[in-house]
């Protein structure tokens, strides 16, 4: 299902180029439960964002469901995050002054769903990731770390994504909390998506079947359960 | 559902974000409302120093007496008393190309009507003054040829006079005033015609000429013969004319000791030209500070909002949303904010110039003009700078409008 070969992010940051990562290639079949882990600067973050189509490499090809994600146009790029991607972001990133149920039903927008659909969608999404339907109304920012991860969690599953994508999804969260999320997660994998999840903990990283750990931007192990 | 969608997150958007869209339309507001009010008082003051001007009469010479001279000492200009009736009736005869001429005595009297009284001017002239000087009868009758033969003690008052004298709107028509002794019956009121700030023509009161020089100023001279052109293009001719005649009437040779002057009407439309040209000059710098001003204003705070949301465009962008409908929605808020603050600018622009000319008692005109270029330029600007930094963001890989700080 995904398909990465040589994959080399660089940043150019005035006269001093970063190498974000050096040639990564790797495989994950449909269905899998991927932690990648490793220590902050290791580029893992930025491999998570080329694997969401929300950053392109500076060289390299990443597959995906057999098409190559950088030959695809600015609008072809957008429906592929909207149909196939659920992107949880580790800095939440909720519109802000808004509220719960309007986050959550963002990726729907200009659907041909109608109104009650969505909401029946956002409703359900949020029971599935665990927030108490009292929230439901409230603007983004009347919400805890924790609320705000569930809540983030619903919109990624709102278009019942083939692949989710988890960027530090326990980073701000306690250890029973944290916990719970990633048995939401575990929840979702038996259901088949595909999950590939960023972690630094790697208690975290035990939830999932397949380690991959990173390490100066180059792959250091890649262990299967 | 598209079009639907996109008014809703429009509505939501804005009404989300209550301060900043207010203040948006604020700037909008202001500098639409300040345009308009500027513009009006501007325009208000040029159409009433033209409507004024219109106001002294038509095609107008007026002849009046020069100074007097003897032994080397002057006494001022129109202090000679040397023009006669009989000067104005040989300019009516002699001179091609003229309408009308209308001699008068002006002078100002205390005068009593049933316990009240007043202080204005009293102008005896004739039946032509109505066509020289451009008055018009209200009520009643104007001063008749028959009348002037006669030295009839008639009285014809302008509105103010009327006022001043027996109430507003009355109608004092054969009823008496009494000046220098001597009673006059009103038989006319004149309309009004407004201040012309050189003579009030409605606070005056018209007699019959020979009246007035018996009873009144008790000599033969006149104060001033006015002249209506029949053509504005032969004002210049007919006045070098009058001229001519009449300094071969008064048997002078050199121009430097001509007992009269002339002035006419071109010479203070010219005079008055100049300074609605400065006015014109005024109004469009006016005009174009406040757009200058109005529009900085709007571009600033679109342009600040807008980079500001530099994150929620990636964030949209990277939830799937496609980069057309991110900028149709941004379109569309920047429409609905120019279009609310802009009508709500054009009333509140309408408004204080209402409240200009009820209070401050200067005439305002709201041009559709300026109108039209205040909103044009301020939806102008505020649809610019409302699209223009939200098309950048939405060109952005997501990632990069995420990370913007």
């Amino acid at each position: 299902m995904i398909e990465c070969k040589n994959l080399t992010k660089v940043y150019e940051n005035g006269d001093v180029d970063t190498t974000a990562l050096k040639a990564v290639s790797f495989h994950i079949e449909k269905g899998e439960f991927v932690a990648i882990i490793g220590p902050s600067g290791s580029g893992k973050s930025t491999l998570m964002h080329i694997l969401g189509a929300l950053e392109v490499p500076t060289s390299g090809t990443y597959f995906l469901d057999g098409k190559e994600v950088s030959q695809l146009n600015d609008d072809e790029l957008s429906s592929l995050r909207q149909q196939k991607i659920g992107f949880v972001f580790q800095a939440f990133n909720l519109l802000p002054r808004t509220t719960v149920l309007r986050n959550v039903m963002l990726p729907l927008l200009y659907t041909d769903t109608t109104k009650s659909e969505r909401e029946e969608r956002a409703k359900q999404c949020l029971k599935y990731a665990g927030l108490e339907e009292s929230k439901y109304y409230n603007l983004s920012n009347q919400l805890s770390g924790g609320q705000i991860q569930r809540v983030a969690i619903a919109r990624a599953l709102i278009n019942n994504p083939a692949i989710i994508l988890a960027d530090e999804p326990t980073g701000n969260l306690d250890t029973k909390t944290s916990h719970i999320v990633m048995q939401a997660f575990q929840e979702l994998h038996r259901k088949g998506h595909t999950i590939i999840l960023i972690t630094h903990e790697p208690e975290i990283a035990d939830f999932a079947e397949r380690i991959i750990s990173l390490r100066d931007g180059m792959i250091e192990s890649d262990k299967k359960k | 559902m598209i079009a639907i969608d996109i008014l809703q997150e429009t509505f939501w958007s804005l009404s989300a974000n209550k301060v900043r869209s207010g203040l948006t339309i604020l700037g909008i507001v202001i500098g639409i409302a300040s345009v308009i009010t500027m513009v009006s008082i501007g325009q208000g003051a040029q159409s009433s120093i033209a409507s004024s001007i219109q106001s002294i009469g038509s095609n107008l010479i007026i002849v009046s007496p020069g100074a007097q001279r003897g032994n080397n000492v002057s006494a001022g200009r129109g202090s000679s008393q040397t023009l006669t009736v009989a000067d104005a009736d040989a300019i009516k005869t002699e001179i091609q190309g003229i309408k009308a001429v209308a001699p008068e005595v002006s002078r100002r009297y205390q005068m009593t009507a049933k316990g009240t009284n007043t202080n204005t001017q009293v102008v005896g002239t004739v039946p032509d003054y109505l066509t020289v000087r451009n008055v018009a009868v209200d009520s009643g009758t104007f001063i008749t040829d028959n009348q002037v033969k006669t030295s009839s003690k008639v009285v014809v008052l302008g509105p103010t006079a009327r006022d001043d004298l027996f109430g507003v709107g009355t109608n004092p028509i054969g009823q008496t005033i009494r000046i220098k002794n001597v009673d006059f019956e009103i038989i006319g009121v004149t309309l009004a015609k407004g201040g012309s700030g050189f003579s009030n023509p409605d606070d005056s009161v018209y007699v019959p000429l020979t009246s007035a020089q018996h009873f009144l100023s008790g000599d033969t001279f006149v104060s001033s013969i006015s002249i209506a052109a029949s053509d504005s293009n032969t004002i210049a001719s007919v006045q070098q004319e009058v001229s001519d005649f009449l300094m071969k009437r008064h048997n002078i040779f050199d121009p430097q000791l001509v007992d009269f002057s002339l002035m006419n009407q071109a010479d203070i439309i010219a005079t008055a030209s100049s300074v609605t040209g400065t006015f014109t000059i005024l109004l469009a710098s006016i005009a174009g500070i406040s757009l200058l001003v109005g529009g900085i204003g709007i571009m600033n705070m679109m342009l600040t909002t807008v980079t500001e949301r530099t994150r929620e465009i990636g964030l949209r962008k990277s939830v799937g949303i496609r980069k057309e409908y991110i900028l149709w929605q941004f379109l569309s808020e920047a429409v609905a904010l120019t279009f609310f603050g802009g009508i709500t600018g054009v009333l509140l622009g309408w408004i204080a110039s209402l409240l200009v000319s009820r209070f401050a008692g200067l005439s305002t005109v709201v041009a559709p003009s300026s109108v039209m270029l205040a909103f044009g330029v301020s939806a102008g600007v505020g649809i610019i700078f409302g699209f223009y930094p939200a098309r950048r963001a939405a060109n952005l890989i997501p990632m990069e409008a995420l990370r913007y700080e």
